[in-house]
């Protein structure tokens, strides 16, 4: 903003124009090509001939095939609950903890924040076997559970809201005890509701983290009826000859498509949430 | 992160007030002591089980001979790592992950850079240019990986049918060993320029304006010239933190190896996160998996720890 007191001349108005426009062509090539063939019958996608938009529109065959051959709704419900879960707990047990790292005085304090500094570094990706071990172990490989329990707790989560509890004056939680309110009570009813952007910038980055993970899902259920958006994605590809492209487009738009409505709905949350847990 | 290397908890407001205290007294309110354990404990106790003891089991797994299902456990040092450093499959797989990030990092850093600096530069359609470069990192990487095989598809796709048109040479990108991992790359920048923009967009709107106040006096007033002396300096240590977070992200790539390629053809994909999914879980190796997985793991420690570094140092700056 304030850079702009150097008005830009309008040839280098135009280049600026014309090189960011190319560059949002590449980026956005692929969805444009995911829609296009996404609309077409199977003759249209498999002649040899570029076309943006099909000669006979096929969206009702495409869309209805990846509706009810893919289970697709299926899989979305699948992938509401679990990120919704996953978030709730980790908003559950990570704040209160964050609350009690930041405000609370206690012997082992800098002991356990050095633990959750320790969760930090670990890539998830490296607890799997075990993990998989400990499902098998307590019988909940192949359910809800077992793409939900890994990511209850989030050391990132307890990170990030202790920061900011830190931030908050001594005097209000000096001041809600004087009140007669209980350390829980105190979390729940005034750290939280202050804490909104931090909430909402973690909920972003957990929901977005889960909804698109492939990984964990591909190890922990088997059962179709229980697989997440990606995985069911993966299924789909697989399940069908994979020159269905049609139906498999359609699907892949309705996969990412919750994601980037949001996504566009609230562009400034999701991008001041994510450079501000990125850099803090 | 800055927290890391400094373990100051600014003791001496943290008393109600009338008790002025030098140093901070552990225990003085005897209730928080056990507010603490039951606030903390869930998460303390869930953070042992699912991330420290799971770390702990990887590694003795990966230094015994125990196998899926068996209940023998014999101590055999470094066997493992042994088997997997002679193992061409998993040179083949390092070296891979080491030629892939090698591409994607400074891809995605250059190309995320010159897209933020782009933006910045002028005051039109600003947030328009964020919002669809951002877009392929929300995006489901699995879901794309399907629309990437249909543009990179031999006879039909996109790709070769352009490329053939304007006489490019056209190939089987994804069956082709020389194209492959190039390909895969190219995925990868597009999938994680927007991030790399958005934390440069963040950077670039953290210098202050005297500095470039300061430059126009100093005769500094062309873009190039402010461009030079003060935006890329002043960047650098964001810059910095960008590569690194970067190379993470590259480091752990795992979905379109695992869609399109399946690590072929003759592992000529094969990225270190796919060979320990494979190891582990298709061909229940448990010691061999869990090698790979501690050398996967060493790996990704030494980077974050750099990036954490990287941030203390950012803020020292400030």
């Amino acid at each position: 903003m304030s850079r702009a007191d150097h008005r830009l001349s309008w040839p280098v108005a135009m280049a600026r124009h014309a090189l960011l426009l190319a560059g949002s062509g590449l980026m956005l090539l692929p969805f444009v090509w995911m829609i296009s063939l996404s609309l077409k019958p199977p003759e249209e996608i498999f002649r040899s001939s570029f076309s943006l938009l099909p000669q006979h529109w096929y969206v009702i065959e495409n869309y209805a095939k990846a509706l009810t051959a893919a289970a697709l709704p299926r899989y979305m419900a699948n992938g509401v609950l679990v990120c919704a879960s996953i978030l709730a707990l980790q908003i559950l047990i990570c704040a209160p903890c964050a609350y009690a790292l930041a405000k609370l005085e206690f012997a082992g304090r800098d002991l356990l924040f050095r633990l959750v500094l320790v969760g930090l570094l670990i890539p998830h990706q490296v607890l799997a076997v075990p993990l998989f071990i400990l499902g098998y172990r307590v019988g909940l490989l192949n359910s809800y559970a077992a793409l939900i329990f890994p990511f209850v707790v989030s050391p990132f989560g307890i990170f990030l809201f202790r920061q900011f509890f830190r931030s908050i004056p001594d005097e209000i939680v000096h001041a809600a005890r004087l009140d007669g309110l209980s350390e829980l009570a105190i979390v729940w009813r005034i750290m939280l509701p202050m804490a909104m952007p931090t909430i909402v910038a973690f909920s972003i980055l957990s929901v977005v983290a889960h909804w698109n993970d492939l990984f964990w899902p591909l190890i922990a259920v088997k059962s179709p009826k229980l697989m997440p958006p990606a995985l069911g994605v993966v299924i789909f590809r697989g399940g069908e000859a994979s020159t269905e492209y049609g139906p498999l487009m359609a699907g892949a738009v309705l996969v990412i498509l919750p994601l980037v409505l949001a996504f566009i709905v609230v562009q400034r949350w999701f991008i001041e949430g994510l450079t501000s847990t990125s850099l803090k | 992160m800055s927290a890391v290397n400094a373990p100051s908890y600014d003791a001496s407001s943290r008393q109600p007030d009338g008790i002025r205290q030098v140093r901070a007294l552990p225990r003085r309110r005897p209730g928080e002591v056990f507010a603490a354990v039951a606030l903390a404990g869930p998460a303390m106790a869930l953070l042992l089980v699912l991330f420290i003891l799971p770390v702990v089991a990887i590694v003795a797994v990966a230094v015994t001979d125990w196998q899926f299902g068996t209940r023998s456990l014999n101590f055999i040092g470094l066997a493992n790592f042994r088997a997997i450093f002679a193992d061409d499959i998993f040179l083949a797989s390092l070296r891979n992950t080491a030629i892939y990030v090698s591409i994607v990092m400074p891809g995605t850093v250059l190309g995320g850079l010159a897209i933020a600096l782009l933006i910045e530069s002028g005051d039109s359609l600003r947030g328009f240019y964020r919002a669809i470069h951002f877009l392929p990192f929300m995006a489901t990487l699995a879901a794309m990986a399907t629309v990437w095989e249909a543009l990179l598809h031999p006879t039909i796709g996109l790709v070769n049918n352009t490329f053939a048109a304007v006489g490019l040479p056209t190939a089987n990108w994804l069956r082709d060993e020389t194209t492959v991992l190039p390909v895969l790359a190219v995925i990868g920048i597009w999938q994680n320029l927007g991030f790399a923009m958005v934390l440069f967009l963040a950077g670039l709107k953290s210098i202050p304006q005297d500095l470039y106040d300061a430059a126009d006096i100093d005769g500094a007033d062309q873009w190039l010239d402010r461009l030079i002396t003060v935006t890329l300096p002043m960047l650098g240590p964001i810059a910095m933190f960008v590569v690194v977070v970067v190379a993470l992200r590259a480091f752990e790539a795992f979905d379109t190896v695992q869609i399109l390629t399946q690590g072929g053809p003759g592992h000529a994909s094969e990225l270190l996160l796919h060979t320990l999914y494979r190891e582990s879980f298709e061909f229940l190796r448990a010691g061999y998996g869990a090698a790979i997985t501690v050398v996967f793991l060493v790996i990704a420690i030494t980077l974050t720890l750099i990036q954490a570094r990287l941030i203390d140092k950012r803020v020292h700056y400030q």
